[in-house]
């Protein structure tokens, strides 16, 4: 079996649970008595009905596409990176309190990179923290991580009810950045930002890495075997933490750009488990650049068109955040897909 | 067993295979690697599930849907690999599944009726003792104990020599035989040829998956075993070019692998010799090799490669200064298994300046170098784009041979490097070996297989226990002697 | 006087301690016995929740706090056999899963209670499971604490702790299953059905753990909120960890992360922000977790089939 071969395979598989996850969610809401082609009908209309809900489904991408990156650069170092939505908080905040903190008379040109970096730096050290202790500890990535995504919120959320809060405001929010530092919006009166081609950018530098670089080898050769690997010389306890890091700084950048592009400040609790979608989308797009692209535009398209989709049919907004674990337990499971396909053909 | 056929994937692993075994005998199964034998016991202890044939126990007809319905026709089955509980006492690993009590185990009564057993068989364990702590032979007894223990009559054994010393086969073969002196039937799997001549009464021969023949064993000689096994003459004869060793490329100074004793190793290779290791399976083999291959590091001594001391240095380093290491496991160690082919001729070989420059890497001259040893060594391959892991293990361990091999390594350590191959396979990689001794090359050869010691190496160690305890040159030695030191003996 | 007023102060926290902890110590013996089996559940929190939200409907539709408590056990059942299908018969990746399931679950719960009580993210008041005294117990310093006002989930789950310490530790059932943890195909080849002693180890698990989630909405509180869980079910699986793979290690590593949540609600008595109080019981599960973890053994082959 060639390489294309095995990329049909694998969007093969992809796209069935997807299809699986919406079959299962319409079941749902016919048992709920809810009407599901009204209910999938808003949703489309509220993602691609007009310009304004285009933008709002792309604007709603770019940060799925950080995290998608995030957790499929880890997931092909054979880690497991839950920890986006504390990296997200983390990267997003120190990211706005350097921006906020930065004198004014600094060009944005240093400024807002100076800004960017350090939130990533966040992220960096906060994604790092996990894979030094998976590395030097063995102790399951996973927890360590949830514990310290309640903690990154918490902490964030902490700083901007109190400190760090807006003078004039009622909610948890900073102040509002420095205009020149907030990135210009692509298409005027919308959500949408030029953080979307920085998000292409790093699509693009993340599909270099992984198949022209001897780093993006070695992950790579660590997620296959990390016995061969590190027979093979490559330092894995290194390695670890580095992919751990790198990860935690891809993911920050998502909230570092929703802070710099969408809202224009932090807001308490901004992001509504974008750190759990971009694992759904990371084994979607099977870690891909394309495929996260592909995957991210879906999930946008659902956080997009979820508040019509409310309003119309009645049902939950949350709703989307079933179909996301859907699409984890079918991915996680290609056995029934399989299973599911041999009985078609017997 | 009659016509038995059972396939995996696309795998036929056996077909139409006809089996039958008498009261009161010994009965050999023999075939290679990948034969079946394994296979066809599985399925007659209920692991397997044949896709056609039936099974007939004193001519009637059975089926046996799981181990638990195979101990109730009395079979039991001595794996390869035991089927212990390591971190359990032997206690409670023989009367796992069979523990008296109703909820709560009575641990009394479970001891009383061992008691009882191990009178009958002369065996004596300590039965609070973890797994964990019991040498290799005596598991395997646990093992033997434990099939009699729940009523077997037919016992299963499987390759059970491979990893004894000469010496605990003779106790091995004793409690075989008082074992057939109370009437049980034993079935033996092995791929060596002397053991069944020296045991059995009857053998069947397995070949691909086919029964190549059955015959009293005092009917059959060596030679015709051989040809049955492998389907055509056996040139036994490997003939080596005249011994001519040149400056010492590696060096150990008493090296410290085990933390157990006062043992270290201390030997040289040097150019154009091949260094054997022999030994059974945990003195310290595994030790050694992670050791050399620099992904652990000795309690103490030093390793000395070319002159120079590189008992710190790490793996990735070792491979650019001309130390290639083929390992003992293929699967966990040699490979990436479900990356291409062309992929795992970079393993090991990334950071070096012919394949990638300041990081990037240089992919034509990848391909270009794999494309060319997959021809220089024959390798049977589709595409270099294919997983490795489609291949058969006789073409992937071509590949880590020539991935190791090609780039003019000046020493080669190779740990097992023919282990679960067919003849084939196994002749070609013994032949690149001697051409590379031949070239020039040091090699030091780590295998538990006495023959392959004795037919490929120049110079003899032997390690036991952590320690080199003997050193022979190869004509000057024996293969009895070499079990003495193998089991501890040391040379006057 | 003084004396008194910290008895009642020590006394106070450590029932305090005892209530938190009877939802961490009840997913954590579950899930001591599903990794014994060597089965890995992520979805711990999950459940929990789906189990919460089982309490406060059945308790809603029956004005009884214990047909909410049955609910949940049935959904518990249901999940666990359902857990069982993917991770047994379809080989499905079981780190992977059950993150799946702990989405599915906060996305749910939402969706049903919008379905019943038309808000967002909130339950209307449901019947509260009554507590109980026993009058003769009650005048008895400190210990008769446990019998006054207390529900009887705190002597439920000892008692639990107690009967699944037992079983895993004295019984076949629990030789077999530590078994089965350690070497599977040793336990296959011993004549144990493997697959069955795993889907009753999940199942029993996954009771246990929409057992607790169901004593956080109907026993301790009166309704559902979203999310209400809040990581127990990850604090769960840390105490399983710290507990050494044992139901009762299981429990008195629940005791010691429920003492720090309970540290949070003196904090916060005392003016201290509140997220800040609020990180503890995190923070301290980590530090835990990161000082104890590496000495730890899980069963030898937790997480694989074969």
């Amino acid at each position: 079996m060639t390489r294309n071969r095995k990329y049909l395979e694998d969007a093969g598989f992809s796209f069935v649970a997807i299809l699986l996850s919406f079959l299962l969610v319409a079941v749902i809401m016919l048992i709920l008595g809810y009407d599901p082609v009204e209910a999938y009908g808003a949703l489309f209309e509220g993602a691609f009905g007009s310009s304004y809900s285009l933008s709002l489904t792309l604007s709603k991408s770019v940060p799925l596409i950080f995290v998608g990156l995030a957790v499929g650069f880890a997931l092909q170092g054979g880690l497991f990176n839950i920890g986006g939505e504390g990296q997200i908080y983390i990267g997003g905040f120190v990211a706005a309190i350097a921006g906020l903190l930065l004198p004014h008379a600094i060009p944005a040109l240093i400024a807002l990179p100076v800004a960017v970096l350090s939130g990533m730096a966040g992220g960096f050290l906060w994604g790092g923290a996990i894979g030094l202790i998976k590395a030097k500890l063995n102790i399951n990535e996973v927890i360590v991580a949830i514990m310290m995504n309640y903690i990154a919120q918490l902490m964030t959320s902490y700083f901007v009810n109190g400190p760090f809060m807006a003078a004039k405001s009622m909610t948890p929010q900073t102040e509002i950045l420095p205009l020149n530092l907030q990135l210009p919006k692509i298409i005027p009166n919308t959500q949408l930002t030029t953080s979307l081609y920085i998000a292409l950018i790093m699509c693009v530098l993340y599909g270099f890495v992984m198949k022209r670089t001897v780093f993006g080898f070695e992950v790579k050769a660590m997620g296959n075997n990390m016995h061969a690997a590190a027979t093979g010389g490559i330092y894995v306890a290194r390695n670890t933490v580095l992919i751990m890091a790198l990860s935690g700084a891809l993911a920050a950048m998502a909230g570092i750009f929703e802070v710099f592009g969408t809202y224009g400040r932090f807001i308490d609790g901004f992001s509504s488990g974008i750190g759990f979608t971009g694992i759904a989308i990371a084994f979607i797009g099977q870690s891909t650049p394309v495929g996260i692209i592909l995957a991210s535009l879906l999930f946008g398209s659902l956080q997009a068109g979820a508040m019509q989709m409310s309003m119309m049919a009645g049902i939950s907004a949350n709703i989307d955040k079933v179909i996301q674990g859907l699409v984890i337990v079918f991915i996680a499971t290609p056995n029934i897909i399989i299973f599911a396909f041999r009985k078609r053909r017997s | 067993m009659k016509q038995i056929s059972k396939a995996f994937d696309r795998l036929k692993a056996l077909d139409h295979v006809d089996f039958e075994v008498d009261a009161g005998e010994v009965h050999c199964l023999l075939g290679e690697n990948g034969a079946g034998k394994s296979t066809l016991m599985n399925i007659l202890y209920g692991l397997y599930h044949a896709d056609a044939g039936e099974i007939y126990i004193h001519g009637k007809a059975v089926h046996i849907a799981n181990p638990k319905i195979a101990q109730q026709y009395h079979i039991g089955m001595v794996h390869q690999h035991f089927m212990l509980i390591e971190s359990m006492t032997v206690l409670q690993n023989i009367i796992l599944g069979n523990e008296a009590g109703r909820f709560a185990i009575d641990y009394a009564e479970n001891r009383s009726r061992i008691d009882e057993l191990e009178r009958l068989y002369h065996f004596d364990f300590d039965l609070d003792k973890p797994i964990s702590v019991l040498s290799v032979g005596e598991k395997q007894r646990v093992e033997i104990f434990k099939a009699l223990y729940r009523g077997a009559d037919f016992v299963i054994l499987d390759e059970p020599t491979a990893v004894l010393t000469p010496q605990e086969v003779d106790v091995l073969f004793r409690i075989l035989n008082d074992m057939r002196k109370q009437g049980k039937i034993i079935i033996f799997i092995t791929h060596k040829l002397h053991e069944t001549m020296m045991l059995s009464d009857r053998v069947t021969v397995l070949r691909n998956g086919k029964v190549v023949g059955s015959l009293r064993t005092e009917d059959a000689t060596p030679k015709m075993l051989a040809t049955m096994m492998v389907g055509h003459a056996i040139d036994f004869d490997i003939v080596k070019s005249t011994f001519k060793p040149g400056k010492p490329v590696l060096e150990l100074r008493q090296l410290k692998v085990l933390a157990a004793s006062h043992a270290t190793i201390s030997l040289q290779v040097r150019q154009g010799e091949i260094y054997g290791i022999a030994g059974v399976d945990g003195n310290g083999q595994q030790e050694l090799e992670s050791i050399l291959a620099g992904t652990s590091r000795p309690l103490s001594g030093r390793i000395i490669f070319n002159g120079e001391d590189i008992t710190a240095m790490p793996a990735a380093k070792r491979k650019a200064k001309g130390i290639a290491l083929i390992p003992s496991d293929r699967l966990q160690n040699a490979i990436l298994p479900g990356m291409p082919i062309i992929d795992n001729y970079l393993l090991g070989f990334q950071n070096s300046r012919i394949f990638s420059h300041f990081g990037i890497l240089r992919l034509s001259v990848l391909k270009e170098h794999a494309d060319n040893m997959v021809r220089q060594y024959s390798i049977k391959i589709s595409a270099l784009d294919q997983p490795i892991s489609q291949l058969s293990g006789g073409n992937q361990q071509k590949i880590v041979f020539s991935r190791e091999a090609g780039l003019d390594p000046l020493l080669l350590v190779a740990v097992q490097p023919v282990r679960g191959l067919d003849i084939g396979a196994i002749d070609a990689i013994h032949r690149q070996l001697l051409q590379l001794r031949d070239n020039g090359k040091a090699i030091l050869l780590i295998s538990t297989e006495l023959s392959e010691i004795m037919e490929m190496s120049d110079t003899i160690g032997v390690l036991y226990k952590g320690e080199l305890n003997a050193e022979r040159k190869a004509g000057e030695v024996t293969i009895e002697q070499l079990g003495l030191f193998m089991a501890g003996g040391r040379p006057e | 006087m003084k004396k008194m007023a910290t008895m009642t102060f020590v006394v106070n926290i450590l029932m305090m301690t005892f209530r938190l902890a009877v939802p961490i110590a009840l997913a954590s013996i579950g899930v001591s016995i599903s990794e014994r089996a060597g089965i890995i559940n992520l979805g711990i929190e999950g459940i929990m929740l789906f189990g919460a939200l089982g309490g406060v409907v059945g308790s809603y539709v029956f004005s009884n706090a214990w047909m909410g408590i049955l609910l949940a056990l049935i959904t518990g059942i249901a999940i666990g056999l359902l857990y069982a299908l993917f991770v047994l018969k379809f080989e499905a990746n079981q780190s992977v899963i059950g993150i799946g399931l702990n989405i599915i679950a906060s996305g749910l719960t939402v969706v049903i209670v919008k379905f019943i009580w038309k808000k967002e993210g909130i339950s209307g008041i449901v019947t509260q499971m009554s507590t109980y005294s026993v009058s003769v117990l009650r005048n008895i310093p400190v210990i008769g604490a446990f019998f006054t006002d207390q529900s009887p989930f705190i002597l439920l789950t000892l008692l639990i702790a107690l009967a699944c310490s037992y079983g895993m530790w004295r019984t076949k059932i629990g030789l077999r299953l530590q078994a089965i943890g350690e070497n599977p195909l040793a336990a296959a080849t011993a004549g144990i059905p493997v697959a069955r002693y795993r889907t009753g180890a999940i199942v029993v698990s996954s009771s246990l753990a929409a057992l607790g989630g169901a004593y956080l909405s109907v026993v301790h509180s009166n309704l559902f909120v979203s999310n209400m869980v809040a990581g127990r079910g990850f604090i769960a699986i840390a105490a399983n960890i710290l507990g050494g793979w044992n139901p009762m290690g299981s429990l008195l590593a629940s005791l010691l992360f429920a003492f720090a949540q309970a540290l949070r609600f003196q904090f916060s008595a005392v003016h201290f922000p509140d997220q800040i109080s609020q990180i503890i019981p995190y923070v301290i599960t980590l530090l835990v977790l990161v000082g104890v973890g590496r000495k730890t053994r899980a069963p030898a082959k937790l997480g694989v089939l074969e």
